[in-house]
């Protein structure tokens, strides 16, 4: 049915004025947008007092939310668990016997590891974490993977700090609010992180692609050497990221680099570590040249 | 809405009732900023999937009841928006004031309405949210190509007319009458 016209503001001068202002304040809200919008692009970090305030406000609102969706998702998989139970049950204790020989080895590559690096006088640097926090919220309607961390500047955290779960890379601070903080995930399109490959060390670039997949940028170009199913670890140039941290594993090929898969997927990850900004060790001095030669 | 009205059993008169006033005008803005606030509790997502449930239940508000919120309130539920959404700060104040006085437009020029054509006009609108959006991070520095978008989409789409009718519950728990009149 066709509503009642009920526009026609007649000859009340009152309601005249009120239908007019109230249209021009919407021109005027959409004009405000438009100035909002343009300090945003050319001063990006303006509003990032805001978003931070509001993300602490609601901080615990969505750290409940966060305990409610790994619940759900923990009682999933019990019931997926239940059905599966018998044949997964083989199939892990086959496994834990080659781990258990894998690992000895690998204890064994540690201490040899460390016996080399004390020989090499290399320092480690401070590997602690700084915090364990769950991803409470995310950007899930917009074309920018951001997340927002249940642990701001309340527990050390700070700007430029990655981000990663037991899998692997997550992302890095990029706000920090008082007891939340904004994280750019690697899947976003802004996020570039210098990689190698992990058997051999071929270099690229992994930029994000903003749909869960990562592309991959060969440095050399010419020919492909990657292959399916190649691992991809973070180098450490450029500081940040700490070298050897596991981050994409290569899906499908292209001409120049390829496209992977993220290791950690952040919405199968409950709670994620930050860690110290990792810095190159400085560069040796130059040698003295000596007096008199 | 019956079995709200009587929960233990004992039918309450509902004349000499009248709705709460309070209740009345903020329930529209509430439903929003819910909204708005929603989609990021619901998963940590590596891909655009979820609705941009803020702006469709706005969009449903204004196509069930014209003038109930002012022409102006995309400026500021669009201000609360743009705080979690991860957009450019202003993408919202700017495309909600925008399609609120496009939907007046609309609504004007096209006085018979039924399902089909809200649909069809909402479907318009969503569209071209989500790919301004899309334009607008661009802009601002990312580069997202258009296919990642795809799928939001048509979630989207379909998930519109869902929206609708949750609003009109909403719309009812509104306009409930339950404040005795003295």
């Amino acid at each position: 049915m066709a509503p009642p016209s009920n526009r026609r503001s007649g000859f009340s001068r009152r309601a005249q004025y009120t239908t007019f202002f109230s249209y021009a304040a919407g021109v005027a809200g959409a004009l405000v947008g438009l100035v909002l919008l343009a300090i945003a692009i050319f001063s990006p970090g303006a509003f990032s007092v805001l978003n931070s305030v509001a993300a602490d406000a609601t901080e615990p609102a969505a750290q409940a939310s966060a305990g409610g969706r790994s619940a759900g998702k923990n009682a999933f998989a019990t019931i997926s668990g239940f059905f599966q139970s018998g044949s997964e049950h083989a199939r892990v204790a086959r496994e834990l016997a080659e781990a258990k020989v894998r690992l000895v080895e690998a204890q064994a590559i540690k201490d040899e590891n460390r016996r080399l690096k004390q020989l090499l006088d290399l320092d480690e640097g401070d590997a602690q974490p700084v915090a364990f926090a769950r991803l409470v919220a995310s950007t899930g309607t917009s074309t920018r993977r951001f997340a927002t961390l249940g642990a701001g500047a309340d527990r050390g955290v700070t700007k430029g700090m990655p981000v990663r779960s037991p899998m692997g890379l997550v992302g890095r601070v990029l706000e920090v609010g008082s007891s939340s903080s904004r994280v750019l995930l690697i899947t976003d399109t802004e996020s570039l992180v210098p990689v190698r490959r992990a058997k051999d060390g071929v270099a690229a670039f992994a930029q994000g692609q903003g749909d869960g997949t990562i592309r991959v940028r060969l440095v050399n170009l010419g020919l492909n050497p990657l292959r399916k199913g190649d691992v991809m670890v973070t180098t450490g140039s450029g500081g940040l990221y700490r070298p050897g941290t596991p981050m994409a594993i290569v899906t499908k090929l292209l001409r120049d680099g390829a496209i992977a898969r993220v290791l950690s997927n952040p919405s199968d990850t409950d709670f994620v570590i930050v860690e110290r900004a990792w810095s190159p060790p400085p560069p040796p001095p130059p040698a003295v040249p000596q007096a008199g030669s | 809405m019956a079995l709200l009205s009587q929960p233990d059993g004992v039918i309450r008169p509902r004349i000499n009732r009248k709705p709460s006033a309070l209740l009345a005008l903020s329930v529209p803005w509430l439903t929003i900023m819910v909204a708005s606030l929603m989609p990021g509790w619901m998963l940590i997502a590596s891909a655009p999937v979820l609705p941009p449930l803020g702006f469709l239940v706005f969009i449903a508000w204004r196509q069930l009841r014209l003038g109930l919120l002012p022409v102006w309130a995309g400026l500021p539920l669009g201000l609360f928006d743009d705080l979690f959404s991860g957009q450019p700060f202003g993408t919202a104040v700017l495309l909600w004031s925008i399609s609120a006085i496009v939907l007046d437009v609309v609504e004007a020029r096209l006085p018979w309405r039924n399902f089909l054509t809200e649909w069809l006009v909402a479907v318009g609108l969503i569209i071209a949210y989500i790919v301004l959006c899309l334009g607008i991070s661009n802009i601002a520095g990312a580069s997202t190509p258009l296919r990642v978008i795809g799928p939001q989409l048509v979630i989207s789409v379909f998930f519109y007319p869902l929206v609708g009718r949750l609003v009109a519950i909403a719309d009812r728990f509104r306009l409930r009458p339950f404040v005795l009149i003295r």
